[in-house]
């Protein structure tokens, strides 16, 4: 069928099953806007800003585990999504985004808006491409598509001329992908898997490390079925929250620099360490030399890059953790005894009544812990959780009783402030029957407050609770534990009316300074059915514990406040 | 961990932006480039990519996964048992002997390439140790200018 550039861009789209994209117009992607104007396969949802478009497709992505959609326009457009695309990149999320660019024949010449999109989005990319002929559209789309959700999933660009999108040309979408210099490794090799089944048999103590790979594998039950027939004691990174359960006897908690104390005290203690879609990060490991010393170390990651990239590993398995995992416990079966490891559990359960995650509350000011445990009693899994960077998003990863994969969001890797009001109204598209809590705080809130207009037009109403300590929280709880109390730059006294912008833009605006006037709050808020301002007070100088100081042992914990800093 | 030296041979699709895609990531995560080589191969659309390069064994291990991590990857073999040889011109003033000139050339499998009304250019093709015992060699003949063509390597 004949067709202009443009149009393709819509029918590959279509074609890939993706039901909402989102976006913003501009000169080098108006024939593409064009043709979306014309077409009703999907919507278009126009944030106002392209971060939060790319933030908005990767809540998407990760809500639902389908490709994102994405699409700006050259130049600036395209700049402001690279923050989107590097928070993609980092944590993995299977994301196509559309960029326009200037025609062919300006390319190379400054041109108004131009800017080499495929130069900047190398590093922050699975892949990207410069469209240079009509003839091949059809194949990169298709090839963009695949690439994003095989292998290790992430973002690919597509970086579009603006002459080629007016050009007319025969359009087939293919079938298949073939690229001979890309086959990702899926299945594990046996020999490997065998030994390390063997390890595991053989081992006293041994600890399941479940990353983000388990969700973006959808390989929650098997983790679960792993841990259980075997009896094996979990942790979970702040990526993986949610893939064993709150409630799982086994789970000991989150580990790294905010884990609890049997969490960190399991790895430092565990002579085997099964590690599963996770990349030894640092603000998991602490000091590395200390970290899992006692331990041999299974590697299961679908990226064999990250395997022996900073932890030597006795069984590398390169695979897809679902296919790995299923010929693991088919080793397992009948040969492994849970009663082997109960005196390994029984420890644990010692560290963990020794030392619980817990927070001192306080009836005269709202901690924010209890907000999320609050939020988490009222709303637990019928909520989906998205949080911003900072104090909040630890609170929240630490306490909120995440039941399933896909539950928790938030911008692990990079780190990006801003990250959790768009990526809850994707995720929030993708799944219209949840309700969906951003947690924020007054820093990261303002780094895409625009987006209550979006929410407010197209009628999706996030909540967003913002943990209000009129700090850059994280960042001052570092200035008071190792900057000697010298808040630079981080006092956030002069607030903005959170309620009042809330209301300009659509939305409702609840200023909260009591636990009763909280419970109100998000009762009105689940039933307005609008975007909405949760700003709560919170005490100021809470300070997010345990922590490991960076660079420190995982095993040298700051588990309470120092007298003096109460 | 002591640093070692490795040669390692890229097969790549060859298309516009693949040199970029290797550079950057060497540049990106901060590996070292001591020479870069790259032609495309007869009579395929792939291009081999030539790299010297040095760190320790880890980060050997490294590079040799995040190239192969690039879509345009085919193949990176990175091998210690490698025929290694690079090539280099060398530039010297006319007033030099020019048969010395020849003869050091010819040591280190080569010879005159060309001799002008105010230089005389010699060329050789060795290995890379014996490349830099040449460069050594040629100062006495006051060069004016040295050019390396970098490594080129073929597995044993």
């Amino acid at each position: 069928m004949k067709m202009n550039g443009a149009r393709m861009v819509c029918e590959a789209i279509i074609a890939e099953g993706t039901k909402t994209v989102f976006g913003y117009p501009g000169g080098a992607i108006m024939n593409v806007y064009d043709e979306i104007y014309k077409q009703d396969g999907f919507e278009h949802i126009l944030n106002r800003h392209e971060q939060a478009s790319i933030h908005a497709a990767d809540g998407y992505a990760r809500a639902t585990g389908e490709v994102g959609v994405a699409m700006v326009t050259s130049g600036p457009g395209f700049t402001n999504a690279v923050t989107g695309l590097a928070t993609a990149y980092m944590d993995s999320t299977p994301m196509v985004v559309i960029s326009g660019q200037v025609p062919l024949s300006l390319i190379g010449t400054d041109g108004f808006q131009e800017i080499d999109a495929v130069g900047i989005s190398r590093p922050c990319t699975k892949h990207n491409y410069l469209v240079r002929e009509l003839s091949e559209l059809p194949r990169i789309l298709k090839e963009a598509f695949h690439i994003a959700r095989s292998g290790r999933p992430g973002p690919v660009l597509v970086d579009i001329p603006k002459d080629i999108t007016a050009e007319i040309g025969e359009f087939v979408y293919p079938d298949s992908v073939n690229i001979p210099s890309y086959k990702p490794t899926t299945k594990g090799n046996k020999r490997q898997i065998d030994k390390a089944v063997e390890a595991i048999l053989k081992a006293k103590k041994p600890l399941l490390y479940i990353g983000g790979g388990t969700v973006l594998s959808n390989a929650s039950d098997l983790v679960r079925k792993l841990a259980l027939m075997g009896g094996i004691p979990a942790v979970e990174t702040l990526m993986a929250r949610g893939v064993m359960g709150y409630n799982n006897p086994l789970l000991q908690g989150m580990l790294g620099m905010h884990g609890n104390y049997s969490s960190n005290m399991a790895m430092s203690e565990t002579d085997l360490v099964i590690s599963l879609g996770a990349r030894f990060d640092d603000r998991v490991t602490g000091k590395l030399s200390e970290f899992a010393k006692y331990a041999d170390v299974i590697h299961v990651d679908i990226d064999a890059a990250n395997i022996g990239k900073l932890v030597d590993v006795d069984f590398p398995i390169v695979g897809d953790i679902t296919i790995v995992l299923e010929k693991m416990i088919l080793g397992l079966e009948g040969r492994i005894n849970p009663e082997r490891y109960s005196d390994w559990r029984d420890v644990l359960n010692r560290y963990n009544k020794l030392h619980p995650l817990t927070f001192q509350d306080s009836d005269e000011v709202i901690k924010p812990q209890w907000v999320v445990e609050r939020v988490g009693k009222l709303l637990g899994k019928r909520a989906i959780i998205t949080s911003d960077v900072g104090q909040h998003q630890m609170w929240t990863a630490q306490h909120y009783p995440f039941d399933r994969p896909r539950q928790w969001i938030n911008s692990g890797g990079l780190g990006t402030m801003g990250f959790g009001f768009p990526a809850a109204l994707g995720a929030k598209r993708g799944h219209p029957e949840k309700t969906v809590i951003n947690f924020t705080g007054d820093g990261s809130i303002l780094m895409n407050m625009q987006e209550l207009v979006t929410a407010s037009e197209y009628k999706i109403p996030v909540i967003n609770i913002i943990l209000n300590n009129h700090f850059l929280g994280m960042v001052r709880q570092w200035q008071s534990f190792f900057y000697d109390n010298r808040f630079a730059e981080t006092d956030l006294s002069y607030q903005p009316d959170y309620k009042g912008v809330a209301q300009a833009c659509g939305g409702i605006g609840y200023d909260v300074t009591t636990k009763e006037e909280f419970d109100k709050a998000l009762e009105d808020a689940i039933a307005k059915d609008r975007v909405t301002f949760i700003n709560v007070a919170i005490n100021r100088f809470e300070n997010v514990l345990p922590m490991v100081p960076s660079g420190g042992a995982l095993y040298n914990m700051i588990l309470e406040d120092q007298k003096e800093e109460k | 961990m002591a640093d070692v030296r490795r040669v390692i041979s890229i097969l790549v699709e060859n298309e516009s932006s693949v040199l970029s895609r290797v550079s950057g990531l060497f540049a990106g995560r901060g590996y070292n480039i001591e020479t870069l080589t790259v032609a495309p191969i007869p009579d395929t659309n792939r291009s081999r990519i030539t790299i010297v390069t040095k760190g320790s064994k880890r980060v050997i291990e490294q590079i040799t996964k995040q190239l192969h991590k690039l879509i345009p990857v085919y193949k990176v073999v990175e091998h210690d048992e490698m025929v290694e040889k690079e090539m280099i011109l060398a530039k010297f003033p006319i007033e030099e002997n020019l048969s010395n000139i020849q003869a050091l050339c010819q040591a280190y499998n080569g010879g005159i390439a060309n001799v002008g009304n105010n230089m005389i250019i010699g060329m050789v093709t060795d290995e890379p140790c014996r490349i830099k015992h040449f460069i050594e060699a040629t100062k006495r003949y006051n060069p004016i200018e040295v050019v390396r063509g970098g490594v080129v390597a073929i597995e044993r």
